[in-house]
């Protein structure tokens, strides 16, 4: 079993609250859980599951209640752990009066290397996230999706050996999504830890060895995503194009239109009867695929149906 | 050190281009009306009326410069979450704190020179030449730089554990306070039983007494400062400022950012 990058055992927070902060509500309870060294691994839930929560307790930036943390063999007490982890903050906000540039170089000094050597690094992760034209610019004028960048190449500048990424993908348009996706891939191909939080299955399911489920503070199960993903599917789309009236196809009161291209969902079961129809009524047959709900969809279905069993619910996985 | 010399560096650039340095035109302004005003009613008090009033200033705008912009040092960095990507860096709060404390201090230190230049070339334009008594004017602006800073620690202190705004208050308040701690500790109330008074000695000693960097009255008349009294408030504000941000470290060593 390879050595575990990060650790942590009965990891606990309680938030305080209330006007004398005599109520306590719990943000985390009894996270036990394990990412190994090379591992690819997403934290996933729902909005307000915890998963910042534990980001940030690993981070040291709020302190457990209770249990404990283990980065590289270190305790997260350990500020020269942090020499070997990079990490984004959720919507990650820099100096806005620096460029992108300097905000690199200067957190570049705390990780001790020469000018030259910061002025190399800067360079190339510039150029990685694609901010090469955009690094003399102060950061007021950049874009959420810019400055998202800004915040990926923070947290790799110092070539860290675990990195941390809160909603990584989180305020990018489709191409800047794509080259976040890439520069993960990259950086698991070096042989780097990764974990992220995330609440879209469809992140997940492209970039990680493993995951790990969390809902309202607990840690529901890990597995595979591959293995989620085929617990809740919600149906089949079938994406055809169609020319001329056809009033007697049932389908297409349910059906979405562009044109004379439709999309339209069908229960798994009535996909065999639906694609006879289509094809009697001549249509031309684009696509067909599973719908895959968010994560938060799914965990919205699950706690509605047995909401009294909830904190015992567990999903298998490898 | 190579992480606060980091922090300070950034702090200071963060103040220059956020333009805090334009309050320089302000004291500009001041200073070349207030040399013109006392050059036409020239009643032999232009250099008592320049120094005190260029004094003043410096005092004024630097206090609140302190104050403002000491609070803001962390709670800005928190509000903004600037901070999170930064503390994830091998960077101890502690350091985080003292290069925030050292940056305001530089700002200061540059803002309060610039400023001094400004009130000798206005004594220079009343008086046509400088005398060698000028030169203490030096020692209380140098006192005005030791108050300042005790000032930014305070406001760094309260902005550790509150909202800017009561970090404010508390701030302002205990600067007024200050002013008043001496004689609070020779206070002879008539109907105070000798338990207040005692309290009362005792919150005298707590708060920062102001009153040791004061010597504006001795320097407008051209008097000089004793070396000996530089030397104790520089240490007394060497001290109250390490004890103020080693509380302030371990305060926010244990803070839980939002």
């Amino acid at each position: 079993m390879p050595q575990a990058a990060i650790e942590t055992e009965n990891l606990s927070k309680d938030y305080p609250y209330g006007f004398l902060h005599l109520k306590t509500r719990k943000s985390l309870e009894n996270l036990t859980m394990r990412v190994a060294e090379g591992e690819v691994f997403g934290f996933l839930g729902p909005n307000g599951a915890g998963k910042s929560t534990t980001i940030k307790l690993l981070m040291r930036l709020i302190f457990p209640t209770a249990g404990t943390a283990r980065i590289l063999g270190k305790t997260i007490d350990d500020v020269s752990m942090h020499a070997s982890i990079g990490y984004l903050p959720e919507q990650p906000y820099f100096y806005d009066y620096l460029t992108a540039y300097e905000v690199l170089d200067y957190f570049a000094r705390f990780h001790g290397l020469t000018a030259a050597d910061r002025h190399l690094r800067i360079h190339a992760m510039l150029k990685k996230v694609g901010l090469e034209t955009a690094q003399k610019i102060q950061l007021r004028k950049y874009s959420k999706g810019m400055l998202q960048r800004v915040g990926l190449a923070q947290a790799i500048l110092h070539d860290p050996q675990v990195i941390i990424l809160d909603e990584p993908m989180s305020g990018l348009d489709p191409l800047g999504r794509r080259e976040v996706r890439d520069i993960i891939l990259d950086l698991k191909r070096e042989g780097r830890t990764i974990m992220f939080s995330t609440h879209v299955l469809s992140d997940a399911e492209t970039l990680c060895d493993r995951v790990g489920i969390l809902v309202g503070g607990k840690l529901r199960g890990t597995g595979a995503p591959g293995e989620l993903m085929d617990i809740q599917a919600q149906g089949m789309e079938i994406q055809f194009a169609l020319t001329g009236p056809n009033e007697n196809l049932a389908l297409l009161a349910k059906a979405t239109r562009a044109g004379d291209n439709y999309r339209v969902q069908v229960a798994e079961a009535e996909l065999s009867k639906a694609l006879e129809d289509l094809h009697a009524a001549g249509a031309r047959i684009h696509a067909v695929a599973q719908i895959k709900p968010t994560l938060e969809e799914y965990f919205m279905h699950l706690v509605a149906a047995d909401r009294a069993q909830a904190s015992s619910v567990e999903v298998s996985g490898r | 050190m190579r992480n606060i010399r980091a922090v300070a560096a950034n702090t200071f650039r963060e103040a220059v281009r956020d333009r805090v340095l334009y309050n320089l035109v302000f004291f500009a302004l001041l200073m070349m009306g207030a040399a013109i005003l006392v050059g036409q009613i020239s009643i032999d008090i232009e250099q008592d009326v320049i120094i005190s009033l260029g004094l003043s200033a410096i005092s004024l705008i630097g206090i609140l410069i302190a104050v403002f912009l000491g609070v803001a040092l962390v709670s800005k960095e928190m509000d903004k979450r600037t901070l999170y990507a930064l503390l994830a860096k091998p960077v101890k709060r502690w350091e985080f704190l003292l290069g925030k404390f050292f940056g305001l201090v530089l700002t200061l230190a540059v803002n309060t020179a610039a400023m001094a230049l400004g009130l000798y070339a206005a004594l220079l334009t009343v008086k046509h030449s400088l005398e060698k008594s000028d030169a203490y004017i030096l020692v209380a602006i140098y006192l005005i730089l030791l108050k300042l800073a005790v000032i930014v620690a305070l406001a760094l202190l309260f902005s550790c554990f509150t909202t800017p705004f009561l970090a404010i208050l508390f701030t302002a308040g205990l600067y007024g306070a200050g002013l008043f701690a001496s004689d609070l500790r020779t206070v002879r109330g008539v109907n105070m039983d000798p338990s207040s008074l005692r309290v009362m000695r005792g919150v005298s000693y707590v708060i920062p007494n102001f009153q040791n960097f004061d010597v504006m009255g001795a320097v407008v008349h051209g008097h000089g400062v004793p070396g000996s009294f530089v030397a104790q408030a520089t240490l007394y504000a060497a001290l109250y400022i390490a004890i103020v941000l080693l509380a302030a470290a371990v305060i926010f060593s244990r803070r839980n950012l939002k």
